[in-house]
């Protein structure tokens, strides 16, 4: 599994992937967090509003840093399906 | 019956938006507890910095909880799609518009004037809206309403979207697209569906920006209500208005330039603006002041430099700085009208 967090590296795209980061470890699951800085990549993804998670190329957060709790349920589900 | 409407309303505006009682409160411990006058230099000074502080911090933090349940509605994905439907001048007039309800921080503007300029969007439409974005935000507009009344603030609303469907308009007849970095028609937005957002999911989003706000905006009200409060107290009213008041026939620039270059959130120049409007300066001296720090800040053109060329960017700048100047003199002339 790939989650990438977008984001321009404002303060909140650290801190969401910092939270990706924390639910990856805690679920205890392989997958591989990456950083998008590029524009043109974020833009790809139809988000203007930074940051935003895309795990498996599919768009699941923008414009927020949802709570904790929320990114390991975001993250449990994309594993489940 | 419309009395008791009209009682009712005015005592939701005088006890839940202006907090008179807070005020009185906040004065009698000044004078029991700390036994100073009201009237005395010191005294009514500690009272309007207690009782600003107090009353912003509760204002901001409860409305822009109910705001940002509003805007997680319109993310600007939804709004460049709403845009594109559009045609000059309602293009811009709805850009303006939109441009008080959507979330939106200065982090995020060069993606969204790529996502904008590449959709095909106008130029015009696109900087009405960078223009009343910062500039006139429901939350402020409240806040106006409470510091000095719904007359006044309805008119700081309507100058400001005036003023972003104005410079929209000069910037489109300008023709000044080629002044657009070229990268910028290069990069494309992808049609994307949203994520859908649940109800908790927009009480979570409107939490996090009430931290959000408060945290990045705390000490700008505390040195804006600071200086608000110097000025409630100890500048005399003679030198405020030789500078600012209405004889002065620069006043309006003058407080156009002070404001320009300095950069803080509308929440932080509020108790500014409360304070001058105090010791007698014109409302529409006050309004170019306020404006003028809202809309022009160096982070934002800093920005902005990275998608425009620097002709664009002078152009942008001189006309909200003329069209703020414009405002303020208008007001001074025509302000008794509303006020």
């Amino acid at each position: 599994m790939i989650i990438k967090v977008l984001g321009s590296g404002c303060a909140n795209c650290k801190k969401l992937e910092d939270l990706a980061t924390k639910a990856v470890g805690e679920l205890g699951i392989t997958a591989e967090v990456v950083k998008v800085t590029d524009i043109a990549e974020i833009m790809g993804y139809g988000v203007m509003s930074t940051p935003a998670l895309v795990i498996d190329e599919q768009l699941k957060v923008a414009g927020r840093v949802p709570a904790y709790e929320d990114v390991k349920r975001v993250i449990q589900a994309a594993v489940r399906s | 019956m419309f009395d008791a409407v009209g009682n009712m309303f005015g005592w939701l505006n005088e006890s839940l938006l202006k907090m008179v009682w807070l005020n009185d409160l906040v004065g009698r411990l000044v004078e029991d507890v700390l036994g100073l006058s009201l009237t005395s230099r010191l005294g009514s000074s500690i009272q309007f910095f207690v009782y600003d502080t107090i009353k912003i911090f509760v204002l901001l933090s409860a409305l822009i909880f109910a705001i940002s349940y509003v805007q997680s509605y319109f993310p600007p994905e939804r709004t460049k799609a709403i845009l594109g439907r559009f045609n000059g001048v309602w293009g811009m007039v709805l850009g303006a518009l939109l441009g008080t309800i959507t979330p939106f921080c200065s982090c995020s503007s060069i993606p969204l004037f790529i996502g904008f300029t590449s959709a095909g969007l106008p130029l015009g439409v696109t900087f009405a809206f960078l223009i009343s974005s910062p500039l006139v935000d429901l939350a402020s507009v409240l806040l106006l309403a409470s510091i000095f009344n719904w007359t006044t603030a309805l008119a700081y609303v309507v100058m400001g979207l005036v003023l972003a469907v104005g410079g929209g308009f000069v910037i489109s007849r300008l023709k000044l697209e080629r002044y657009v970095e070229p990268f910028v028609f290069g990069t494309h937005l992808a049609d994307t569906e949203l994520p859908e957002l649940t109800r908790a999911d927009r009480f979570a989003f409107a939490r996090e920006q009430v931290a959000d706000i408060v945290k990045k905006v705390w000490l700008y009200v505390l040195i804006g209500v600071g200086i608000g409060a110097l000025i409630h107290g100890w500048i005399p009213a003679e030198f405020i208005s030789a500078v600012l008041g209405d004889q002065n026939p620069f006043a309006v620039i003058i407080a156009t330039a002070i404001g320009v270059p300095m950069y803080a959130d509308i929440f932080g120049t509020l108790p500014i603006a409360e304070a001058l409007v105090n010791k007698g300066v014109g409302l529409g001296t006050v309004l170019s002041f306020m404006m003028a720090v809202t809309a022009l800040s160096l982070p934002s053109l800093i920005m902005l430099k990275k998608v425009v060329k620097l002709p664009l960017l002078a152009t942008f700048f001189t006309i909200v700085v003329t069209g703020i100047i414009i405002i303020g003199y208008t007001f001074n002339a025509f302000g008794y009208l509303f006020v």
